[in-house]
């Protein structure tokens, strides 16, 4: 392909139907290092996606032809690739809706570069768990060299944000994280962020992983302080 | 039911002076309650008036041609009696009997004759002193007093004819037994006869019993007042009845008011018929028809004013979003550009910021204006609060020489939107800053068990008389020249106003010239509960004491 000499450069997708927004965000991201791709429908944002392979998703929630929540929907059916949703309502349940279709992130607009760009690092840069050792939490069993998680050998498909977020609880069972560490540990915030976006992550996470998501025993919820990793099983895995 | 009406808040004080009434207070509140009570009985009060009325001159009607007939039958029966009587003694000659005995078979004659027809006679005489053989001579137990005296005045005086009065006939005991009255109405008719064998005059009066007129009437009016009783039942019953048609939709209009006043717009009443109650119950579904068009017209305007709000918010944000980046752009860049391009370069990112929050401040006023804003209450510590504002605001302060403080240590607690709370704080300290005037601005904070307050209190200028109301409102300044330094966009104060509204709080400012200012923010300790004061002071204690 033509864009061989820069394979190694991250690779952002831009869906934002205000062209001159789109081409500003291609110029910062070019700045920074990284590859971008701008599309301006949301109905042809699939198949931008298909052809180009972005590493990150930058999407815009109001858009011509589909709905910004349908192509994060559409994306999030095939793909665990990182959305960062850019969005002008930042106080509304339009953030929730769209964290709930399957974004990572969010970005108010007028966002400040340097913001979004952080924001955008921190999906491309991993969680790194400091012992790359499986993982056992519940009867969960987290491959972390491999990136997957199985429950009783069949694996369980998550996306890299509830991976690491499984995996940051997983890594220290006993302790209790407040939504604030959570938010720093695993989304890279340095500053108090939105706690909507632990709360709805952790909601997803709990609705592939938990036996009975009304019940959690994996992800337990410590009332008032945060979350902590459910008490282990003996490994029931044999293989 | 959901809440209390206004009608039953209203009522409720004066239920209950009226429930330490006694029973007649009970009695008139149910006389004052009830509609259909009153109506019933004024309608009742009313027939009995009429039928009481129309009883009793029917009685008297009946009474008087009853007596009238009795009278006109006495009179003609006494007339013809006479007359036998007359006759028969002219007859007889004045010399067959002693007056004696002559005077006594007219009595026997009579007596024997009232006795068969039904009346009483009593003789007296003679009247005019001729007579030889005086004295009283009556039916049997047939008292003498019977005959009145105004009758026997009359019938003395010697006139021909006959003359008649009312009296009561009284009985002297008898011993026979026979149950008869002591006395009885009757009528007294009264005429002469001359005694042929003495020549003397005597008068001779019949007594017409009316015992028979009496029960008819007394019968009459037996029946009467029972048919007027019958009567009245049945009117009241057929008023009862016939309200009850009128009461029953009326009660039905007042329960689906009280639906539609608790926020159940959908409510109507049935309409049945053509008649008033239902022209009532149309017109009252008509008026329940434009309210509630008019109430979903302000919620439509409500919805389309916040739309509006969200859309501006995103058709001005991203526009402002590329300019922003362009403006990042320049800013970073601005080393390599000649000082007049690098200055503008600056400018343009420090206005940016400020259009920025001018924006940022413009939708959340706008936000409130649409009731859009939404607490998200969590207990919180004022102090934390105080401290984090202090120390985001350190670099304006340092920058401006104004040194700001907290004076309280403690745990202030308040149920209250931790973001709201740090804007009102931020705004008030920013202010204070802005008109410190390098005096020092002091943070103060106190709570008791039902509120938590705070007060930012500067040492500048200060307000003038009458400002302290004013400077709440949007884009208002002390004095226009005045420049804005620290970058407010003249809503801070407004903003943290609503947001105090929103608490239930309040947000006051104190200020006099020359002393500096002071902005106190009291919040409930538990969300929603009433505030009736405040733990600090409104006017700082050094100024008080310096007044006092």
């Amino acid at each position: 392909m033509a864009q061989a000499e820069v394979v190694d450069r991250p690779r952002v997708l831009v869906v934002d139907d205000d062209a001159a927004l789109a081409e500003m965000l291609t110029l910062v991201l070019r700045n920074e290092g990284f590859v971008s791709h701008v599309v301006l429908r949301g109905d042809e944002a699939m198949a931008a996606f298909h052809t180009f392979r972005p590493d990150v998703v930058l999407l815009d929630l109001m858009l011509p032809g589909m709905d910004g929540i349908d192509v994060c929907r559409r994306i999030r059916a095939e793909s665990g690739v990182p959305i960062v949703m850019l969005t002008a309502r930042s106080d509304t349940v339009d953030v929730v809706v769209g964290l709930e279709s399957g974004a990572d992130d969010y970005v108010a607009k007028p966002f400040k570069p340097k913001e979004l760009i952080a924001r955008i690092r921190a999906r491309v840069r991993r969680f790194e768990v400091p012992t790359p050792e499986d993982l056992y939490i519940g009867d969960l069993t987290i491959d972390v060299a491999g990136h997957a998680v199985t429950r009783d050998g069949k694996p369980i498909g998550l996306t890299p944000l509830e991976f690491d977020l499984l995996a940051c609880l997983a890594q220290n069972p006993r302790k209790v994280f407040t939504r604030e560490v959570l938010l720093e540990q695993v989304w890279g915030y340095r500053h108090a962020a939105d706690t909507r976006l632990v709360n709805v992550h952790v909601q997803r996470l709990r609705a592939k992983i938990e036996v009975d998501p009304e019940n959690p025993t994996i992800v337990v919820t410590v009332r008032g302080v945060g979350y902590k990793a459910g008490i282990a099983d003996e490994p029931s895995h044999t293989g | 039911m959901s809440r209390p009406t206004p009608d039953d808040l209203s009522q409720a004080p004066r239920s209950w002076g009226r429930s330490v009434g006694s029973l007649p207070g009970s009695v008139l509140s149910f006389w004052r309650r009830s509609l259909r009570t009153r109506v019933v009985t004024a309608i009742v009060v009313l027939c009995a008036l009429v039928v009481g009325s129309v009883g009793w001159m029917v009685l008297r009607q009946i009474t008087d041609g009853l007596v009238d007939s009795r009278v006109d039958v006495s009179v003609a029966e006494a007339r013809t009696e006479t007359a036998t009587a007359r006759e028969r003694l002219g007859s007889a000659g004045g010399t067959d009997f002693d007056p004696e005995t002559q005077l006594r078979l007219l009595v026997e004659n009579l007596v024997a004759r009232g006795e068969v027809k039904g009346f009483e006679v009593v003789v007296l005489g003679p009247v005019d002193g001729g007579g030889t053989t005086g004295g009283v001579r009556t039916t049997p137990t047939v008292e003498a007093d019977s005959v009145p005296k105004r009758l026997r005045t009359a019938v003395e005086r010697g006139e021909d004819g006959l003359a008649w009065t009312f009296t009561r006939i009284a009985y002297s005991d008898r011993d026979d037994g026979t149950p008869r009255p002591s006395s009885q109405p009757g009528v007294a008719v009264g005429s002469t006869v001359v005694l042929p064998s003495d020549g003397g005059t005597y008068a001779l009066y019949y007594l017409f019993p009316m015992a028979e007129e009496q029960q008819t009437l007394l019968l009459l009016r037996q029946v009467l007042v029972t048919a007027g009783l019958l009567l009245l039942l049945l009117v009241a019953g057929v008023a009862w009845v016939v309200t009850r048609q009128v009461i029953t939709p009326v009660r039905l209009a007042r329960r689906v008011a009280e639906r539609i006043a608790s926020g159940r717009l959908e409510e109507r009443m049935q309409v049945a018929g053509e008649d008033d109650i239902a022209r009532l119950a149309m017109s009252f579904n008509q008026m329940a028809e434009a309210l509630q068009s008019q109430i979903r017209k302000l919620v439509e305007l409500s919805r389309v004013q916040r739309t509006f709000v969200s859309d501006v918010s995103h058709e001005l944000r991203t526009p402002l979003t590329t300019v922003r980046m362009a403006g990042d752009v320049l800013h970073d860049a601005r080393a390599s550009f000649d000082p007049v391009t690098a200055r503008a370069a600056e400018l343009l990112q420090n206005e940016l910021d400020r259009f920025e929050n001018l924006l940022a401040d413009l939708l959340e006023i706008s936000r409130f204006d649409a009731g859009a804003a939404v607490l998200e209450l969590e207990d919180t510590n004022l102090g934390d609060v105080a401290h984090r504002v202090v120390a985001a605001t350190a670099p304006m302060a340092l920058q401006r020489g104004v040194s700001v403080s907290v004076q309280d240590v403690g745990v202030f607690m308040a149920e209250a939107d931790v973001r709201r709370v740090e804007r009102i704080l931020r705004n008030l300290v920013t202010n204070a800053i802005d008109h410190a005037d390098s005096s020092g601005v002091t943070i103060r904070l106190a709570a008791d068990g039902e509120a938590t307050a705070l007060s930012v209190r500067d040492h500048g200028v200060g307000l003038q008389p009458g400002q302290s109301a004013m400077v709440f409102n949007r884009f208002w300044r002390a004095d226009p020249a005045r420049a804005r330094t620290t970058g407010g966009t003249g809503l801070g104060l407004a903003i943290a106003l609503e947001d105090a509204r929103l608490h239930g709080g309040w947000l006051q400012a104190w200020g006099t010239p020359g002393d500096g200012a002071q902005f106190r923010l009291t919040l409930p300790r538990r969300a929603g509960d009433p505030l009736t004061h405040s733990p600090l002071p409104l006017v700082p204690n050094d100024i008080r004491e310096g007044v006092s």
